[in-house]
């Protein structure tokens, strides 16, 4: 990694009093804009990122010097178009891209802050973002959108801010994490947590991180970011630059061969304790439970127009988790869209080249801005 | 717009609150938002459909009314309206339960099959008729529950459902449908448009 000085970043001087319990304040956050704000301000669109994605959404990361995670969707002429809209992303706090994380070098100690970083939520990531508005002098935001768990933040950010922003576009999400993926995040944790290397959270001065526990962690999460269909597809039975069966342990097959370059490529830009704080959030996200067991309540003072968009072939986070959502909002007697997407690409369809999905996000924008 | 939608957005008062039930590709919801300022919702099973209407910047969610109407709460419209789908659920009278409960009232436009024109093809042809309104062979259309306005009118005294409009469409010529008159109203025309209330 370079060239993390250049990131832009605001340090929020204002406390957070976290879910957790602690306040942080005068902490660094993050971001990146694509675009140019219009002098009525009126043409900012908030994009939160999912689990292991940073504030780079288009363009060239100049950290990692690959496309931004949602370059598909942001850029100019493209569905989010950026000559029309101001485009604004922030790292998470607990991230490992600039923002507040275990990352982080404690002023005081002079050392990295490693699991003394505390317990954050959802809602926490949304509260520190927040402080953009204010940086940037935008008084209501025209949309908030993100995929996965950018999207539970655009959920959340609606929640609290119910006149902040004119629309939604929570794409792949859910209002409450399920046991399958509480149970998915923690195979990734204890993969981490495994690795000797981990060595409870203190490995930034001890020369070796627990790389392999990262790698199998986001071996296993790519896993659920694709489809039964799409690995036949892409992979099948195929080998990798063999013509036979070495009966080895070997990556025989295509498909593993991919998995552990996926694995690989992912600690190089990855942080372990990131990986645990941010699944942990999204783990305790449960906006249902947090407004007593009434989704529609997070709403009912929302003038937010939604659009709520799911993927067929998406088994992490499916329709009906979504629809669940819907369903809320209706209840609310809020103004709500919403369109299942045909792709057989899994929940990973947010970030690639879906042409239904890139149009619906596009009409929806146009249609009401 | 044609004929049918212009009669459906009479029955509607201005700034009231409305679902269109297999909205299409909004048409109808559009002129009800921009004419009659109604705030409308859609429900629709096409995905390509809920594109047009979202790019028309209409509300549409994606689904199907009898698995879908759950989701809106009681009374959370003016109106529900349906559109010559009625006859392609497997349980109309479900669906028509479910529109009177998430709205006052009703708006229900049936394909007759009494009229004469699906009677004599019945009669001299034998075979299961094909109209202009039902353009459909036996093998592949997607009716299951066909009816005639006379069986709509008598579902709703036998129901209890309110007929608060009765209006007989034939052509372009409308009529008034009564008890008086249902039998020659049931014979000449090719749609029926119900306003209902429980």
């Amino acid at each position: 990694m370079n060239t993390k000085e250049n990131i832009k970043k605001i340090i929020v001087k204002k406390p957070l009093k976290l879910d957790c319990g602690k306040t942080i304040e005068n902490y660094p956050l993050a971001y990146e804009t694509y675009g140019t704000l219009n002098k009525k301000k009126d043409n900012a669109i908030l994009v939160f990122h999912a689990l292991s994605g940073d504030q780079f959404v288009s363009g060239t990361n100049p950290i990692t010097n690959k496309s931004g995670w949602w370059s598909y969707a942001v850029g100019p002429d493209k569905a989010i178009d950026t000559n029309k809209f101001f485009i604004i992303c922030a790292n998470v706090i607990g991230g490992c891209m600039g923002s507040y994380g275990p990352s982080s070098i404690d002023p005081k100690t002079n050392k990295t802050v490693g699991i003394n970083f505390p317990v954050i939520t959802i809602n926490d990531m949304i509260n520190a973002q927040y402080n953009l508005l204010n940086f940037f002098e935008i008084d209501k935001l025209f949309s908030v959108t993100g995929g996965s768990m950018g999207g539970m933040q655009a959920l959340q950010f609606v929640a609290n801010f119910p006149d902040k922003t004119k629309t939604a576009i929570p794409i792949a999400c859910t209002a409450s994490h399920s046991a399958q993926n509480i149970a998915l995040n923690e195979l990734g944790r204890q993969a981490i947590m495994a690795d000797k290397n981990w060595n409870n959270g203190n490995y930034f001065n001890t020369g070796s991180s627990p790389n392999n526990g990262l790698a199998i962690a986001r071996m296993a999460a790519h896993i659920t970011y694709l489809s039964k269909k799409s690995l036949e597809d892409k992979f099948g039975r195929k080998l990798q630059e063999r013509d036979d069966l070495k009966f080895s342990f070997d990556a025989d097959f295509q498909i593993e061969s991919y998995l552990r370059h996926q694995g690989n490529a992912f600690v190089d830009r990855f942080d372990a304790n990131s990986y645990l704080y941010i699944t942990r959030a999204m783990d305790y996200f449960d906006l249902i439970k947090q407004y007593n067991g009434n989704l529609s309540n997070a709403f009912k003072d929302s003038k937010t127009k939604f659009f709520i968009i799911s993927f067929t072939s998406d088994w992490l986070y499916p329709t009906l988790e979504n629809k669940e959502i819907v369903i809320a909002l209706n209840a609310a007697g809020t103004d709500v869209g919403f369109i299942e997407i045909t792709s057989d690409k899994g929940h990973d369809s947010f970030l690639l080249d879906v042409p239904d999905f890139l149009s619906s996000v596009r009409n929806f924008l146009e249609a009401n801005y | 717009m044609k004929k049918e939608f212009k009669i459906i957005s009479e029955l509607i008062e201005n700034n009231t609150r409305a679902l269109d039930v297999g909205c299409g590709d909004g048409t109808l919801m559009k002129y009800l938002k921009d004419e009659k300022h109604v705030d409308t919702r859609g429900l629709e099973i096409s995905k390509k459909n809920v594109q047009d209407c979202t790019s028309k910047g209409l509300f549409v969610i994606e689904g199907n009314a009898e698995k879908d109407l759950h989701q809106f709460p009681n009374l959370s419209f003016d109106y529900a309206i349906l559109s010559q789908t009625l006859q392609a659920f497997y349980n109309p009278e479900k669906v028509i339960n479910d529109l009177l409960r998430v709205a006052n009232k009703a708006i229900v436009t049936i394909p007759n099959f009494g009229h004469w024109k699906v009677r004599i093809h019945l009669l001299l042809k034998g075979t299961m008729p094909i109209t202009e309104t039902l353009p459909n062979e036996w093998y592949n259309t997607p009716n299951l529950h066909m009816c005639t306005i006379k069986d709509f009118f008598n579902f709703c005294s036998k129901k209890k459902i309110e007929l608060y409009k009765s209006i007989a469409l034939n052509g372009e010529k409308t009529s008034k449908i009564n008890s008086g008159n249902i039998n020659i109203k049931n014979l000449s025309s090719e749609l029926g448009i119900f306003l209902i209330k429980k």
